[in-house]
């Protein structure tokens, strides 16, 4: 049996220290307090105890000052806890603006991973050091939850939403994944490791290479075999709007509202065309609901996201989505042009 | 003291036979009818318990297969909370005493009573086939989709048993909030009240206002279940989410429907044993108000990492902060009442402080789960399974424990030897801490909740637990030896062991069928220890 007794976790993100160090004071606040309840009662129980069997207490007149006083001090303490927590879930919850991204899937029960140069990984996530990492993730059945506790950093992972969580490692290791919702028989198999490389390991796993090209390009041909070609076109002329620039820009809809085109919104016009219908065109594309997995649709959100990050200088009839061989050095990661910092949230 | 003796006729041998039981009204009857049903729920939760305890000794799940493990989990649960501790202090010492400590000869509504026992059984009958006919696998929290499109297990029969307890909760709160409002003594002014029943009372309006919407989502996951009608179901534009809103909206609040009663016991006893009028008495009154009002408010922050938006976890969490004061000024008052005090250490009192300190602890680590970006990381792990066995086994189990020493020899007449008491008392306290203490270390490292195998280096920590669970086993096994020997074999109690003043003591142990000969007077207030007779008619 194993007999070492660890009392503190391995921090190996940006965030580790600062939920540590708020961890810490709330240690030290909450020690002093049941200090100084349990000195309070262990004094009065000896100074006051009962000498003779029929001797009562006191009377000791109640102090307003004091009830006032012990009401007012958990409040100030309380509410700066809150401030302080606040803050820190903040940062937790908004990742930078520059960040490389990672698409998760999880199922009963694994961990399915898609890297946009096109990697798929089962339980393993590998990420270099030192970068941003940014995390969508979905869920095929039931809810889960993406738990690394090294990095301090948790999001359930629901079905039919798009979570993003993220995180910048600072150490090279290996550090447990858990699936931290309960999710049915195999809830504790739900494990897996996250693989944090220096960055020149890194870029020699990466090319290792992938089998099927980069999601964007997965994303393309799947646009070409659900025939969305057919009326997405390009030039803007099809039943259907064109997609080119589409995404993190503003859509107008035909009800007069105005939505942001982030991931939700791609995933919803497929799942369900009829719920948000573009200005100027007619409710007449079909439901895709059934047809495409989630993980192709994250390919597809890939691909919509690859029309609009168009290098500068590049004519646009050059316009091609992401094609390199596998193997290839990767490219700068996409800028974020047009995202919106409230567009990374759920 | 050895010329006491038993009263000749009282409530329990009026009449005799299984008939006068389970046909009677008499609240005090009733109340043992409750006893002896959540003792038997307890029992079987707690084999659960350690099933479970067994289990996670070792890192591979080896003990049972992970589909039983996640049974047990459930079923601990489940049985445990509705079917142990939410009727608990209720449905047995509320019902005892809620009618003589108001000065009344029973209850508002005596029927209605008895059909809440029956409720409880018949709903407790499905859950428990539930349990025989495989288990259930969801967990306690029945969480969608997982209860509703891929668990396997009897969830139908669990949910129709609590939603059918829950009506047990209703009535009984109902039956409670109108008879403190309508039945006290005269005299008996609300401010004379003792704080018992204000906590009794907090309790029931949070059992009317918040069950009926525990059944509501219960319902909608038969539903869905059955019909697949789409509520929780994204496909159909419904939202998983929406379930864990309305679960706990009633099961947040349902934590202090579980630790308000003991908060009350505790007030009880710190006056009794301390002999002393509760320092801050409408402080400590208002306090458990405020806690029955707020509680309502803070739902969210079992749902921060579930994908609400930042504005709304900020809300949450801010009121969360806030509902912690009144619990906080209870602990600085009943601390402040030993000062000057006539303090006596016996079997209670020690369950008393024992509650103090622990819920102390639990409810500061519910701070812990408050602040925004350490939830993130504790959250769904042991640390939560340690908060909350705080509050329910340190904080609500204690009170229950406290509640049934006090009044075990108003109840039958007859003491338990209290050396022994105090032994089982300190045996609790020592396996609770060794028990849960080491989870919140576990919660910090990491491990997850609801796990049936394990990383092997978290092993440590679990045997420290495992053992500790075996000292607590035998903590709880001890007084019922004693108490089940006391019946017959008890020093016989007379009408007030402990010298405490509140109405019950007034009345011989144990009380007769109709509590008072006369209806009592009453000139002053719940613990005027000050006074020479205190609260006597």
């Amino acid at each position: 049996m194993n007999w070492s007794l660890p009392l503190f976790p391995a921090g190996a993100s940006t965030m580790a220290g600062k939920v540590d160090a708020l961890y810490l004071g709330l240690i030290a606040v909450s020690g002093l307090a049941v200090s100084v309840i349990a000195l309070l009662i262990i004094v009065f129980g000896v100074r006051y105890r009962r000498r003779l069997p029929d001797q009562r207490g006191a009377t000791v007149v109640p102090s307003l000052a004091l009830e006032i006083g012990w009401t007012a001090v958990p409040l100030v303490v309380g509410l700066v806890m809150f401030v302080l927590g606040a803050h820190v879930y903040l940062a937790q919850a908004r990742p930078p603006a520059e960040t490389m991204d990672v698409y998760v899937v999880g199922k009963q029960w694994m961990w399915k991973f898609q890297h946009p140069d096109g990697q798929r990984e089962i339980n393993e996530l590998h990420v270099p050091v030192g970068r941003a990492v940014r995390l969508t993730a979905t869920s095929e059945d039931v809810i889960h939850s993406f738990f690394v506790p090294a990095f301090r950093m948790k999001a359930d992972v629901i079905p039919g939403r798009y979570t993003t969580l993220w995180f910048n490692a600072t150490k090279a290791g290996e550090y447990h994944l858990f699936c931290a919702e309960y999710c049915g028989t195999q809830h504790s198999g739900m494990i897996g490791r996250i693989v944090v490389m220096d960055p020149n390991e890194y870029q020699a796993w990466l090319s290792g290479g992938a089998d099927g090209g980069s999601m964007a390009s997965q994303g393309q041909k799947l646009f070409q075999d659900f025939a969305c070609s057919t009326c997405h076109l390009e030039s803007g002329q099809g039943r259907g709007p064109s997609l080119q620039g589409l995404y993190g820009g503003k859509v107008a809809l035909a009800n007069g509202q105005v939505v942001e085109a982030d991931d939700a919104y791609v995933r919803e016009s497929v799942l369900s065309p009829t719920a948000k219908v573009v200005a100027g065109f007619q409710p007449i594309m079909p439901t895709f609901q059934g047809l495409v997995s989630e993980e192709q649709l994250l390919a597809l959100i890939e691909y919509v996201k690859s029309l609009q990050a168009r290098p500068q200088g590049t004519p646009a009839a050059g316009q091609q989505p992401d094609t390199r061989k596998p193997g290839a050095p990767p490219a700068p990661r996409r800028q974020p042009a047009g995202r919106a910092p409230g567009g990374a949230r759920n | 003291m050895d010329s006491l003796t038993l009263p000749r006729t009282h409530y329990a041998n009026a009449e005799y036979g299984l008939r006068s039981w389970l046909l009677t009204t008499d609240h005090k009857r009733i109340a043992l009818l409750f006893l002896g049903s959540i003792s038997a729920f307890f029992l079987i939760g707690g084999i659960f318990a350690m099933l479970i305890r067994l289990e996670l000794l070792t890192p591979p799940g080896d003990l049972v297969s992970d589909d039983t493990y996640n049974k047990l989990f459930t079923m601990h649960g489940i049985v445990m909370i509705f079917m142990f501790l939410i009727p608990s202090i209720p449905a047995v010492f509320g019902n005892f005493f809620v009618p003589i400590m108001v000065g009344a000869k029973d209850l508002a509504f005596p029927r209605l009573n008895l059909l809440s026992w029956y409720i409880f059984i018949t709903g407790g009958m499905f859950t428990l086939a539930a349990i025989a006919l495989g288990g259930v696998d969801t967990g306690w929290t029945f969480y969608t989709p997982f209860s509703t499109h891929a668990s396997q297990s009897n969830v139908m029969l669990a949910a129709v048993g609590v939603f059918i307890m829950g009506f047990s909760s209703i009535l009984t709160g109902l039956n409670f909030i109108v008879t403190i409002h309508t039945m006290r003594a005269p005299g008996l002014t609300w401010f004379r009240l003792p704080l018992f029943i204000w906590a009794i009372y907090a309790t029931s309006l949070i059992n009317v206002l918040g069950t009926p919407v525990l059944a509501i989502s219960l319902v909608a996951v038969a539903l869905e279940r059955a019909f697949h009608i789409g509520i929780f179901d994204p496909a159909y534009g419904g939202d998983p989410l929406l379930f864990q809103h309305l679960f706990w909206f009633y099961s947040h609040p349902a934590v202090y429907i579980m630790v308000l009663p003991s908060m009350g016991v505790v007030s009880e006893l710190v006056a009794a044993f301390s002999r002393k009028n509760i320092f801050g008495y409408t402080f400590v009154a208002f306090s458990s108000l405020a806690i029955a009002v707020f509680g309502f408010l803070v739902w969210g922050h079992h749902m921060f990492v579930a994908g609400m938006s930042v504005y709304s976890a900020m809300i949450f969490s801010v009121l969360s902060f806030l509902v912690a004061v009144p619990s906080a000024v209870k602990v600085f008052n009943w601390t402040a009442t030993l000062y000057r005090g006539s303090i006596s250490f016996q079997t209670p009192m020690l369950y008393a402080l024992g509650f103090i300190g622990l819920f102390t602890i639990g409810g500061l680590t519910g701070l812990f789960l408050a602040t925004l970006a350490v939830d993130v990381h504790v959250t769904d792990t042991y640390f939560v399974v340690a908060h909350f066995h705080y509050i329910m086994v340190g904080g609500a189990l204690m009170g229950y424990l406290g509640a049934l020493h006090y009044w075990w020899p108003k109840m039958t007449g007859r003491m338990y030897p209290d050396l022994i008491g105090r032994i089982a008392a300190v045996t609790v306290f020592i396996g609770f801490n060794l028990t849960f203490f080491p989870q919140f270390v576990l919660g910090y490292l990491g491990m997850p909740r609801r796990y049936h195998a394990y990383p092997p280096e978290f092993q440590a920590l679990n045997v420290l637990s495992t053992a500790g669970a075996s000292i607590l086993a035998v903590g709880f096994l001890i007084p019922a030896v004693y108490l089940l020997w006391s019946l017959k074999y008890g020093k016989v109690a007379g009408p007030d062991p402990w010298g405490a003043l509140s109405l019950e003591w007034t009345i011989p142990s144990p009380p007769p069928t109709f509590n008072f000969d006369e209806t009592p007077v009453i000139t002053g207030p719940a613990y005027a220890y000050d006074q020479r007779e205190g609260q006597r008619a």
